[in-house]
């Protein structure tokens, strides 16, 4: 009797009927605290994909026209491997061909964030504690967090269905749908992700690797083949979003791999969620020297940012040597035609398939080093926000000091983690290695530029300083979507990689790069004397 | 010699809130200081503002001398700071860090920090974010102790540490001052202030209400007297500056202010005093008067 008596309590305790208990109230906290993130993130997606058809059908008004740019998109497989194929040449398929991919991974990276903010961040300041000791399930805190994301994607994928249903409802719907599944999928991969790990940072850090990591596999498999049939594509959420057809006779069927993939995403954490103390993470803590040798800032942001550092150095490298791998195929290009030359030089490139190829990769790479230099730039700003500089600046540490600190590890960590991407490139590609070393520190300027902007935001007001995640997003969107959609060029020229030459093939003008290095700096310099001036954020 | 800390009608807003509002405090070297006031009444901001984080808005800052904003870093290799809410880096470890602060400052004594670890006993060897409330501000009470400084700036720094450590910290704030360094420290421990300040400050609405020493602030309050005399009590009601009269038979309690204490007691033996017990006033009964006392000043945050 006592045994049975034991186990129902084990019972009761086990199926947990209130594991979920308070989700809808911590949904609430978690949609409140991102009223402004969340619309902000799914409006400009949206905007970016509803900006397509009206762009599009102004620089190829007519339906031969498009037949004839699908054709030569499709042949062109170092365009695959940037946009995937074209596989419908209404004006529905080619903005399904031209945004699919971008609206996939920027889906997936406001996902990740959403619900690593939700989880592993609430833990990690130890918020969490305080709402888990109310009527508050072990599983809730995640469930709210994986709600918000879908409430999200949802709303993005009913914005593009919408607004793009005058091209074909079915098809507006595929694209929706299959942008918030690439979400969702990266949603539930973060929350495995921060499950496992004890920092919201590295939790983020894995995530969007994975993401990159998707991106890389689509690009390969795209560019062997030119129906999405590869294996490398399949591999990739992001390839199953180009494979659903939207537009183009949509294979419903692929949204059961969407579903599929995060539903065991989502077990797997729900698994982990269970079996875990609140705050810690599988892998118990090591003792620490009980003496250290830190005995500087420098050492100390060192310190705090090589592990960053390592992490985007060898995901560049491995990026740049897969783009190098897939650049030898470039310039197999059915015919030699006058408008696929000209799109490609739109995109970035000049004459020379593949090296208009390199450059386009060079370029990509800069942008996405421009997210590492704000990354890098903003660490002041956490160890301002979370009182940790507060100790340190109350030492005997000046506060350019500690600035320097970090802005060195920013600056000269981009440098460093372009040269590994070059170094990747060249290496894939096998050939012209130093020119293409040069086509990525090329990039540098507008890297720093972007970096200085971080600077002076941050100097300017501690509440400012986030907004340099939006400076680098802007820039992403010119440079990856705007050529795209026939912008006026004062809008493009707002992106400081687009004054930078085009290399390699192209020649090499030394006034831009040593102008944008010149902006950079006075920015850095406005902005250190801006930090000197103002209060530190007091919490 | 200079004050080690003089500020005088210190203002400090942040947009429309005025956390400090005229705000004077005078330290002098060697002594002990006690900083006091109710929760947002603009001690930790006064303590920012002392260690150059913050800006003053208005008034007269110095500290062992000169401008903590113009002269901070030099400022700083003779201070040391335990802010109350101590956060650690999550992947150093707690000797790490110790050693991280004092190399920031003038310098670490080795061999007394080997003492105070041992004091505190803490666990140098375990990583920042395993370390609980109480041992994350012995990371930095050590790292404060064993650097070589001539000015300690402490904030409410034993809220995490249990009775027996808090005694270890009391012992050495004595040491500090025995070693003739200046010590600020900020508190609601009232016993703690009691045991260590040689005089204390009491700020509200961040505007200072009381300075002095414990004895000049006692002296401006009540002491408690009970007695039972062998007689009924004649009078008492009508002397000047009694309080709370309670009169049962012969058993008497009254409250009195301190400089009419004599005329008291005068009347009392009059009518034959059997037992007489008085009690000075407690800072706490200080501290509850300005706390309580509402003197139409909003408190701010901060």
């Amino acid at each position: 009797m006592t045994g049975v008596a034991a186990d129902a309590r084990f019972a009761v305790r086990d199926a947990g009927p209130r594991r979920h208990a308070g989700t809808g109230t911590l949904l609430r906290l978690a949609l409140r605290r991102d009223r402004l993130m969340i619309p902000l993130w799914v409006g400009v997606i949206a905007l970016m994909v509803l900006s397509m058809p009206g762009a599009l059908d102004g620089v190829y008004p007519t339906a031969a026209e498009r037949a004839d740019v699908a054709r030569q998109m499709l042949a062109n497989n170092s365009l695959r491997a940037t946009y995937g194929p074209v596989f419908g040449d209404s004006l529905g398929g080619l903005v399904a061909w031209r945004a699919g991919v971008f609206t996939g991974v920027f889906a997936g990276i406001m996902s990740l964030l959403v619900v690593v903010r939700h989880t592993r961040d609430e833990e990690e300041s130890g918020r969490q504690e305080l709402l888990s000791a109310g009527m508050v399930g072990r599983r809730a805190p995640l469930s709210a967090a994986l709600l918000a994301a879908l409430v999200a994607n949802a709303a993005l994928a009913l914005l593009i269905t919408a607004g793009l249903a005058g091209q074909g409802v079915a098809g507006a719907a595929a694209l929706g749908l299959g942008t918030a599944g690439t979400g969702m999928v990266c949603a539930t991969a973060a929350a495995v992700a921060a499950q496992v790990t004890e920092s919201a940072r590295l939790a983020k850090g894995l995530a969007g690797g994975l993401l990159g990591a998707m991106f890389v596999l689509r690009a390969a498999g795209d560019s062997a083949v030119d129906d999405g049939s590869s294996v490398l594509t399949w591999l990739s959420p992001v390839g199953w979003l180009e494979n659903l057809r939207a537009f183009a006779g949509e294979r419903w069927w692929v949204l059961v791999l969407f579903a599929a993939a995060a539903g065991l995403q989502a077990a797997v954490a729900y698994g982990l969620a269970g079996r875990r103390d609140v705050g810690m993470s599988f892998l118990p803590a090591r003792p620490g020297p009980a003496t250290g040798r830190l005995g500087t800032a420098h050492a100390l942001a060192w310190r705090l940012q090589r592990g960053s550092l390592l992490g985007w150095g060898l995901g560049f490298l491995a990026a740049g040597a897969a783009f190098g791998g897939i650049t030898k195929g470039a310039a197999d290009l059915v015919g030699d035609n006058e408008r696929t030359r000209e799109i490609i030089e739109r995109m970035g490139g000049q004459s020379g398939i593949t090296d208009a190829f390199l450059a386009t990769m060079a370029g990509m790479l800069g942008m996405i080093a421009a997210l590492y230099v704000v990354q890098s730039v903003l660490r002041l700003h956490a160890e301002e926000t979370s009182q940790r500089a507060e100790p340190v600046l109350a030492a005997a540490v000046g506060r350019l000091g500690w600035a320097a600190g970090h802005l060195l590890i920013a600056f000269g960590g981009a440098a460093v983690i372009m040269l590994l991407g070059g170094l990747g490139l060249g290496a894939g590609y096998g050939r012209d290695v130093p020119a293409v070393l040069g086509a990525c520190l090329v990039q540098l300027p507008a890297i720093w530029t972007v970096g200085g902007v971080a600077v002076l935001l941050h100097g300017l007001s501690p509440r400012a300083a986030p907004g340099a995640w939006g400076v680098a997003g802007a820039v992403l969107l010119l440079g990856w979507i705007g050529p795209a959609l026939g912008l006026p060029a004062a809008v493009l020229d707002l992106s400081p990689f687009g004054h930078l030459p085009k290399l390699p093939g192209g020649d090499m003008a030394w006034t831009p790069p040593l102008a944008l290095t010149a902006l950079a700096a006075s920015l850095v310099a406005l902005g250190l004397t801006a930090l000197n001036r103002r209060d530190l954020a007091t919490g | 010699m200079t004050q080690a800390i003089t500020v005088a009608g210190l203002r400090k807003s942040f947009g429309t809130t005025h956390a400090l509002d005229g705000l004077d405090l005078e330290v002098e070297p060697g002594e002990v200081h006690g900083f006091l006031g109710p929760n947002g009444s603009g001690k930790s901001t006064t303590i920012r503002v002392l260690l150059g984080l913050l800006r003053a808005d208005a008034g007269a800052v110095r500290m062992l001398g000169r401008d903590p904003w113009a002269d901070a870093v030099e400022l700083h290799r003779r201070v040391a700071y335990v802010p109350g809410d101590v956060t650690l880096w999550r992947n150093l470890s707690g000797g790490e860090v110790i050693d991280l602060y004092g190399r920031l400052r003038g310098g670490l004594d080795a061999a007394r920090r080997a003492e105070l670890v041992e004091r505190f006993e803490l666990d140098p060897t375990k990583k920042g974010r395993t370390y609980s409330k109480g041992n994350r501000q012995k990371v930095a009470l050590v790292a404060a102790f064993a650097s070589d400084v001539d000015l300690l700036i402490l904030d409410e720094p034993t809220s995490g540490l249990d009775p027996l450590m808090e005694a270890v910290f009391r012992r050495c704030v004595a040491e500090e001052r025995d070693r003739g360094r200046t010590v600020l420290l900020s508190s609601h421990i009232l016993s703690e202030v009691e045991e260590l300040c040689d005089r204390v400050s009491i700020i509200r609405g961040g505007r200072t209400v009381e300075s002095g020493s414990l004895a000049d602030l006692r002296h401006l309050t009540r002491t408690s007297v009970t007695a039972e005399l062998s007689g009924p009590p004649d009078g008492l009601a009508l002397l000047p500056g009694v309080h709370h009269l309670e009169v049962r038979g012969n058993r008497v309690g009254l409250q009195v202010e301190s400089d009419r204490l004599n005329a008291v007691l005068r009347s009392l033996t009059e009518s034959g005093v059997r037992t007489l017990t008085s009690t000075p006033p407690t800072l706490e009964e200080l501290f509850l008067r300005h706390y309580q006392d509402g003197t139409g000043t909003p408190e701010v945050a901060r």
